[in-house]
């Protein structure tokens, strides 16, 4: 028992992927462009949302190549503009937010919860449809000639200041926001009316919650973004609106209609996030999460106060001094969940027996890259520093800090977790456990000289800069060039995994879930009988049971 | 060190003479502003190393060779109430000593110097009390408190000053005021922040903060002959404001003479104070505010004026502290050609108006 | 809706014991029973009602900050609505759900001819409804209302020259600034009608299909969900109008 690893597989030479699962039973495009199956179109979300990674990836090495020097000498500054509009655009619309719940929450919640399917497979469906429409939208966007209008369509500019595709890109957000409306409507749908018998709402495991929370988010915040926009178009195209100062309308109004959307929005994509990170710190520290209501409770706190902050956006717009007081203390209240959460992760590991597999590399290296994010998230909630730091690199090093360092290391490390269970096969162990090590370091090389950038008062979206800052940038360009390799490592082993990897078995982890009780890849119907939920989650004593019996009966 | 290319040592002792990793404190607020940052660097290294610590602590002590079995545990009401009340007293601390930090800076004190600044794609436009104009600079004594009127003719940008640690808006339609009180004699930064179009990137500038003599030079040095209260006069005349706005008993318009900072009855039966905002509106769209007892008869003046007018008018306005200077522009026939091609000339989209 | 659990577990008991396999025809293979099924597609419509609710508050949120600031546009843009018509359209609506609610009725109690007679009266009455709509834009475009397209504000400047509207409200004129933004007023109005309409057009296509399938005996045989689900639409439908009435046509018409 004193090995370093938890990895348990069944015998390489006898093993054989199970011939009937969700990805053999039918063949043919058509059986997975109609599939109503939640583990196809997870995977199919799972190819379109990695695909528009890279171009945003591709995007994000443009503009770091482009800051290495002061002057714009790589592109012009249009040109720059269009590139980190795009970037953003692309990144927060087409990854961040169908990232995990698109894909890992969509392949495992139904399973976890005991069900056959989410509860409307066609919408679930069509959600994968309008996210490949809008993606088409924002490709031909690109192709046209792309938009400058940053990621936030601040008005007046995108209305009447620029000849770019504004309405193009609107419309595919548009498209995209009701993809992502449709899938936390499911999965709320799903969580409250599909649990098999046994599993109450305490013994759902904490990535459920998790995605419950963001699924609210979801569902009462995408609608007014699909709104504003909607009122954006028809200024833009027949020259009146509510958002235009020349005509009586107002361009705060706007800001508060966008962010209001906008900030729940960073928790839609990061709650997912939370939710991967406690299964798998649990899973490898063979421990119930610490303070499993808790942690439960904070992600739902997180999505109630997450609605009512909206405006710590605007400290600097002129809303009025006391609405920026209220504004401040309701983010300095959203911070504490966070912090429970990680105390309670730090505490799961606490007489646990811990292994470090490459999902608990990017967990704990999430645990460390989310802490920064999240505390100097409030540098920017306090009013008095946000005057300073706000519109600076401090914000993008910030918001990268949460959405990259936190978001995509919880979804590598989830990726990775699931990946056994996806294909049936495992990733090769040491090369991706390297790749999770360059993550972290080209990461950090990457982004906290943007914090002292940021203090120093570089402003965000610049094309060229004063020379000074040169040298801190070039740090961040080098640092994205390590990332870089980071992130096409896992590209090309998991598709290598894909024929080569070692047979996984049901449950290479040892972990509890009910998705790693069933066969991997899974049936299309996940569980041959109703499968009855009759202990705790996290709970590895009853495993160790289920297990020995097991073994006596054979 | 000679083993080193040359040319590569170069390249790298180049950067490290420049380097610098905090931005210079000018002004009377940065160190108020940084003695809050510290404190909260502070507060999340304290935080980022407990993390570490217990992640780094327990990942040695329980490591599945040295700990094969784990021991489970429910969880802790009394530590997890421990991290619920640390962190949200630390927090409360930070919002209350950053609200205190924010009203400093957004609340001007009553003898502040008004300087007003016009923010359009992609330059910043200055206007000083005295008639001086400046494009992407801004020269301020120290030792004076400096309040900044901003407003943007087209789309948002934002006026910052790192070394000052102020920043704000610039929005059209609706005057925004913050201050500072410059202590460092040098040249700094002026960056537009708020993305506001292709040059953003180019709305850039320099802060040059004098000494207070240095100061007085440069402001005669590179005074246009006429105060900015002069301009507006010359507008106030050539508009034929002073048709109306005439101080005679029979006036169709109200008495502008002492209005600035009274309190007016307006035709909807409201009171409010008369500030720039208010001024600016009622210039723009009078029906809005219209006085007491005066049928609303006023032109509007949207897209008629630029903002540069509106605000020469504006400080016109509030300097007239006697009908003298207003009985003069009734005798003024001759209209200056540029000040008209000011008023007229310049007039833009975005010129929008004040919101109550 | 608790009429309509005991009907779903009546088809549950008529159709055998889902437990056994033995599915009433019309259950998905991956629920465990129909009243499961039932349950989760009517919580997903109310669900998305809510989202519906957030899509017309940033309307809602819009339309009262601006009538706030320029309250005697709002007021005398709206008196060149029609009463008549917006009265008309109201009872239209209310008909027309109170029609549906009548199908949803008649397909529970598994009435085809009572459900296929109430479809049709709802479909015609959501197209009257439509061409009512079409002739008060029509009277807007008339008037050079339409913002942005075909707009003046004479008639604010100079209310005499809209004789029909002066003789009963006598408005006086706006100043040019004011008259402006009664172009935001038409804007949000034909904004909220507009999206409103839009809403009234996808419900009738839907409703189109029910038809069709309840021609076919769908609907009727105790499955009946999907009618439901149409009549929790089409009443959001009707109740977002009974906000937009008062607001774009009542609200101090007569000050």
């Amino acid at each position: 028992m004193s090995t370093a690893t938890i990895v348990s597989l069944p015998d390489q030479s006898t093993a054989r992927i199970p011939k009937v699962n969700f990805l053999t039973k039918e063949n043919g495009l058509l059986s997975w462009l109609l599939t109503g199956d939640h583990k196809r179109i997870a995977t199919l979300y799972l190819i379109s949302i990695t695909f528009f990674f890279f171009i945003g990836g591709a995007l994000a090495a443009l503009i770091r190549l482009q800051l290495l020097t002061p002057g714009a000498e790589l592109m012009a500054t249009d040109t720059y503009d269009k590139v980190f509009s795009m970037h953003g655009l692309i990144m927060v619309f087409f990854f961040l937010v169908p990232s995990v719940p698109a894909t890992i929450g969509n392949f495992v919640i139904p399973i976890m919860v005991g069900a056959k399917d989410l509860a409307l497979p066609k919408i679930n469906l069509l959600s994968w449809y309008l996210y490949v429409i809008a993606g088409i939208m924002m490709i031909y966007t690109m192709s046209v000639g792309g938009v400058d209008t940053g990621w936030t369509f601040t008005t007046p500019l995108s209305t009447h200041y620029l000849n770019t595709h504004v309405v193009s890109a609107g419309l595919a957000v548009f498209v995209a926001g009701f993809s992502s409306i449709f899938t936390g409507l499911n999965f709320i749908v799903t969580i409250h009316k599909m649990r098999c018998p046994g599993m109450t709402w305490f013994r759902l495991p904490l990535f459920v919650w998790s995605n419950y929370a963001a699924s609210v988010l979801m569902v009462l915040g995408t609608p007014v973004l699909a709104i504003t926009l909607v009122l954006v178009v028809l200024e833009r195209t027949l020259g009146i609106g509510v958002f235009d100062p020349a005509k009586g309308g107002d361009p705060l109004l706007f800001q508060h209609l966008f962010w209001f959307y906008s900030h729940p929005a960073v928790y839609i994509m990061i709650l997912p996030g939370f939710g991967v990170i406690s299964e798998v710190v649990s899973t490898f520290s063979r421990k119930r999460v610490f303070g499993y209501t808790a942690v439960a409770f904070s992600s739902v706190a997180i999505a109630v106060f997450g609605f009512f902050v909206w405006a710590h956006h605007m400290f600097i717009m002129g809303i009025s001094n006391y609405s920026a007081l209220v504004f401040s203390l309701l983010t300095m209240l959203v911070a504490v969940p966070s912090a429970i959460k990680i105390y309670n992760w730090a505490f799961t590991l606490y007489k646990g027996s811990i292994t470090f597999e490459t999902p608990m590399l990017y967990a704990l290296g999430f645990m460390g890259l989310f802490t920064i994010g999240g505390l100097t998230g409030v540098f920017l909630g306090s009013t008095g520093t946000d005057i300073h730091l706000t519109e600076t690199y401090f914000v993008v090093a910030h918001f990268h800090f949460v959405m990259v360092g936190g978001m995509l290391m919880s979804f590598l490390s989830g990726i990775h977790f699931w990946w056994p269970k996806w294909t049936g096969r495992m990733y090769p162990e040491k090369i991706s456990q390297f790749a999770a090590v360059v993550t972290y370091i080209g990461f950090n090389l990457t982004f906290f000289p943007q914090f002292i950038l940021g203090m120093l008062g570089m402003p965000r979206r610049y094309a060229s800069y004063p020379p000074e800052f040169q040298v801190l940038n070039v740090f961040s360009t080098a640092g994205a060039t390590v990332l870089g390799v980071g992130y096409l490592l896992p590209l090309l082993y998991l598709t290598w995994s894909l024929k080569y990897g070692a047979i996984a078995g049901e449950n290479p982890w040892q972990a509890t879930g009910l998705e790693w009780q069933i066969q991997s890849p899974p049936l299309t119907e996940n569980f041959a009988e109703t499968p009855i939920m009759d202990h705790e989650a996290y709970d590895y004593d009853w495993l160790e049971r289920k297990q020995a019996s097991e073994v006596a009966s054979v | 060190m000679n083993y080193i290319s040359p040319v590569l040592w170069q390249f790298i002792s180049r950067w490290l003479h420049d380097f610098p990793l905090f931005p210079p404190e000018a002004s009377t607020i940065a160190p108020q502003a940084d003695a809050l940052f510290f404190f909260m660097v502070l507060v999340s290294l304290v935080g980022l190393t407990v993390v570490v610590l217990l992640i780094v602590g327990f990942s040695l002590l329980y490591h599945k060779r040295r700990h094969p079995h784990a021991v489970q545990i429910e969880g802790s009401t009394l530590l997890e109430a421990t991290w619920t009340i640390i962190p949200l007293g630390l927090f409360l601390i930070i919002f209350v000593w950053g609200a205190l930090v924010y009203f400093r800076i957004y609340t001007p004190p009553a003898n502040a110097m008004n300087i007003y600044v016009v923010g359009k794609q992609w330059m910043w436009k200055v206007e000083h009390p005295g008639g001086q104009h400046e494009i992407d600079a801004l020269h301020v004594p120290t030792g004076r408190a400096v309040q900044l009127t901003i407003i943007s003719q087209d789309v948002f940008h934002s006026f910052s000053i790192p070394a000052f640690r102020v920043k704000r808006e610039a929005i059209p339609g609706r005057y925004t005021t913050v201050w500072f009180q410059a202590t460092r004699p040098g040249t700094y930064h002026l960056f537009c922040t708020q993305y506001c179009g292709t040059n953003h990137s180019h709305m850039t500038g320099d802060i040059v903060v004098m000494t207070p003599e240095d100061y007085r030079k440069w402001l005669q040095g590179s005074t246009s002959g006429a105060s900015l209260a002069q301009d507006g006069e010359r507008l106030f005349a050539s508009l034929s404001c002073n048709a109306c706005h005439n101080t005679q008993p029979d006036a169709r318009g109200p008495n502008l003479v002492g209005v600035y900072g009274s309190q007016l009855t307006l035709s909807s039966g409201q009171t409010v104070t008369v500030d720039d905002a208010f001024l600016r509106q009622t210039i723009l769209n009078p029906s809005q505010g219209a006085t007491q007892g005066y049928a609303t008869i006023m032109p509007t003046y949207q897209g008629q004026i630029s903002e540069e007018g509106v605000i020469a008018l504006v400080e016109y306005i509030k300097n007239l502290s006697t009908d003298y200077r207003l009985q003069q522009t009734l005798n003024t026939t001759e209209i200056p050609p540029e000040i008209e091609g000011k008023a007229t000339g310049k007039a833009s989209a975005g010129s929008g108006e004040v919101k109550p | 809706m608790s009429d309509s659990t005991t009907i779903a577990n009546a088809a549950v008991a008529e159709a055998g014991h889902p437990h056994h396999g033995e599915h009433p025809p019309f259950q998905r293979h991956h629920f465990e029973s129909v009243v499961q099924q039932f349950d989760a597609a009517n919580f997903a419509m109310w669900l998305f009602l809510l989202t519906e609710v957030m899509f017309f508050g940033g309307l809602f949120m819009s339309y009262l900050i601006m009538r706030n600031w320029y309250y005697p546009a709002f007021v005398e843009g709206s008196h060149f609505l029609s009463i008549f018509w917006g009265t008309s359209n109201t009872a239209v609506l209310i008909t027309s759900s109170f029609t549906v609610a009548m199908g949803v009725w008649c397909a529970e109690t598994r009435r085809k001819k009572g459900l296929i007679l109430c479809l049709i009266l709802t479909f015609i009455l959501g197209l009257m409804f439509l061409g009512i709509k079409g002739i008060e834009w029509h009277a807007e475009w008339v008037e050079y209302h339409v913002p942005g397209l075909h707009f003046s504000a004479e008639t604010f400047l100079n209310p005499a020259s809209a004789p029909e509207v002066y003789k009963e409200y006598h408005d006086k004129p706006l100043s040019l600034g004011m008259a402006n933004k009664t172009e935001l007023y038409f804007f949000l109005y034909f904004a909220m009608t507009g999206m409103h309409a839009l809403h009234m057009v996808v419900g009738i296509g839907i409703l189109a299909y029910i038809i069709f399938r309840a021609w076919a005996g769908a609907y009727t045989t105790g499955h009946v969900t999907f009618v439901e689900n149409f009549g929790l639409y089409w009443h959001f439908v009707d109740i977002i109008w009974i906000f937009l009435y008062p607001l774009l046509y009542l609200i101090s018409r007569h000050q």
